[in-house]
């Protein structure tokens, strides 16, 4: 009499598809997954435990490589955050040009997604397309910060410089053009049969099962859960953009790519919205406790000089209590939880990652499928390690 | 060269060192090994914009089909091990490369759970700085790595077990 018993399989953290260092051990009956037990940690620097030694000021840095595929998207979290703390008031340029780089980054983020999850599948073509639009969106980056990933462009109260002339027509270059780019990809893969085998059908997830286990972002909405928080928690003047929330009815691989198509298509309308919205303005708010002077004073007065280093050395000291501040990252909700003691570094900084919640659901989206679904669940939820481990 | 050319042009003159030199540096073959940001811009770099494959760098999947590591972001204390397993299951000759200032250094992350530079447990090659570094700055490195690849002596000799391979100190 034959006997069967399931087989244990190490994937990771050395390997083409997980994403960076994700560690799984699979149990396997022949080729079909019986359970999968994620192993994390393998990226974890300590960013939450870095920012009680840093000032306010000093952590922005931090948030840039949490989710470094949209580093923009961080910053912004995590300034809305202090700027609830300390009750500042942004100018409305800044407020705009945020929303505008926080949809860039989107769409960035998205595009990573896309060239990775048709890699992983086997289609290589979308991995060189999707790579060409993003470089655009990082020549933008640098424009604008000097930095082509890391930006650390946002400040407490606004931002650290105004944006250059050539930003406007180079902004909205890319966005008449990225459209089209958007049916090229979706000419590469929503009728190829190849990929609608391996995307329909796989990794699905019951709205209920979503909810309960707080998945967020694409990977929620794909399960139609119509909730998104730019439009239903507004930060940073969203609720003066219009916009649609796409959401899938199938729950599975397809339904989300779908999503993160549309978001993608969406991200360039609320872009164009903000470009038209621009006017002329200051970048920083009028409140020197916690801004840094412009940098004319600083050069040219000895009182700016003696501002800015008070608050680069310093910093400012935030009022004792507990601030909690959600924004719509790519990838779901990124959170930022801060308790202050009074003194001018947080005495705990909490990050809520949207990848590390959603990386939960892997186990129902992948029991009872082949290991080479898996990859493409994997690439569904779209984790960044950085995030998970911190 | 003092030797007669009996068939013109045809046929070059040159050391076996040189050749399997010039046949190793312009076959590097790296291992996808993203460990944070920095994989993203090595991505970047292998993709259309700035096209790797040019320079005859394909990035394998498997160490034992590379000859090249770039450890490409921050290497925490639980990750060392395993960077080590995959290093000693590349096959010799075998370069590393540090990318980026958390590989080089451990950059800002000065904590508890990061390694303070992958040169405490691998020889490096080639550091790069930034954070993360551009693509020219990975381009850059990878043909210093170059330079170094064709200073190598007795690289044939060593390849067929005739006595060790020859790296001299600077480049």
């Amino acid at each position: 009499m034959a006997t069967t018993e399931t087989m244990t399989l190490n994937m990771g953290p050395q390997h083409p598809s997980t994403h960076g260092v994700l560690r799984l051990v699979l149990e396997l009956d022949g080729e079909v997954v019986v359970k999968v037990t994620p192993h994390i940690g393998y990226l974890h620097r300590g960013i939450e435990k870095l920012s009680e030694y840093r000032t306010y000021h000093q952590i922005l840095p931090l948030t840039d490589r949490l989710d470094y595929l949209a580093p923009m998207s961080n910053n912004l979290g995590y300034i809305l955050a202090v700027e609830k703390l300390m009750d500042v008031e942004v100018p409305e340029r800044a407020e705009t040009i945020r929303i505008i780089m926080a949809e860039l980054t989107r769409i960035e983020s998205h595009l990573v997604w896309i060239a990775c999850h048709a890699l992983d599948i086997g289609a290589m073509t979308v991995f060189i397309y999707a790579f060409r639009e993003r470089e655009t969106v990082m020549e933008i980056y640098e424009l604008i910060s000097g930095a082509r990933m890391t930006s650390n462009f946002f400040r407490v109260g606004g931002l650290s410089q105004d944006v250059p002339d050539e930003f406007v027509k180079k902004v909205s270059d890319f966005i008449d053009v990225m459209p089209g780019y958007l049916d090229q990809y979706e000419g590469l893969l929503t009728t190829n049969p190849i990929w609608l085998k391996r995307t329909v059908g796989n990794g699905v997830i019951s709205a209920e099962d979503a909810i309960d286990i707080g998945l967020t972002g694409p990977a929620l909405r794909g399960s139609g859960v119509d909730w998104d928080l730019r439009r239903d928690n507004p930060y940073c003047g969203y609720e003066k953009y219009q916009f649609k929330v796409p959401t899938g009815d199938k729950c599975d691989t397809f339904d989300r790519y779908k999503v993160r198509l549309v978001e993608m298509r969406e991200a360039c309308k609320i872009v164009r919205q903000g470009l038209d919205k621009l006017k002329p303005g200051p970048v920083l708010a009028d409140s020197p406790q916690v801004c840094y002077p412009p940098k004319e004073s600083v050069y040219n007065s000895i009182e700016g000089l003696i501002h800015h280093f008070k608050i680069a050395s310093e910093g400012f000291a935030a009022p004792e209590g507990e601030v909690y501040q959600g924004v719509e990252a790519p990838k779901g909700e990124l959170g930022f939880y801060i308790v202050s003691d009074g003194g001018n570094k947080p005495e705990r900084l909490r990050i809520r990652p949207p990848s590390f919640v959603n990386l939960q659901a892997i186990e129902q989206m992948s029991v009872g499928s082949m290991i080479a679904d898996l990859v493409a669940v994997i690439g569904t939820l779209d984790i960044v390690l950085g995030e998970i481990d911190r | 060269m003092g030797v007669d050319n009996p068939l013109g042009d045809n046929v070059i003159t040159t050391s076996l060192d040189l050749l399997v030199n010039w046949s190793r540096k312009s076959s590097i073959w790296p291992m996808t090994f993203g460990l944070a940001c920095c994989a993203i811009e090595m991505m970047a770099t292998g993709a259309s914009h700035n096209d790797l494959d040019r320079f005859g760098i394909i990035f394998r999947a498997s160490p034992r089909q590379s000859d090249c590591i770039i450890i490409a972001g921050t290497v925490t204390k639980k990750m060392l091990p395993v960077i080590k397993t995959v290093y000693e299951q590349m096959p010799e000759p075998k370069w590393v490369i540090a990318m980026g200032a958390c590989a080089c250094s451990g950059g800002i992350f000065d904590t508890y759970s990061v390694v303070q530079g992958i040169d405490e447990a691998l020889p490096v090659d080639v550091y790069i700085p930034g954070c993360p570094p551009r693509p020219e700055a990975l381009l850059f490195g990878l043909m210093k790595l170059q330079d170094k690849i064709m200073t190598e002596r007795n690289s044939f000799g060593s390849a067929i077990g005739l006595g060790e391979r020859y790296i001299p100190e600077t480049v």
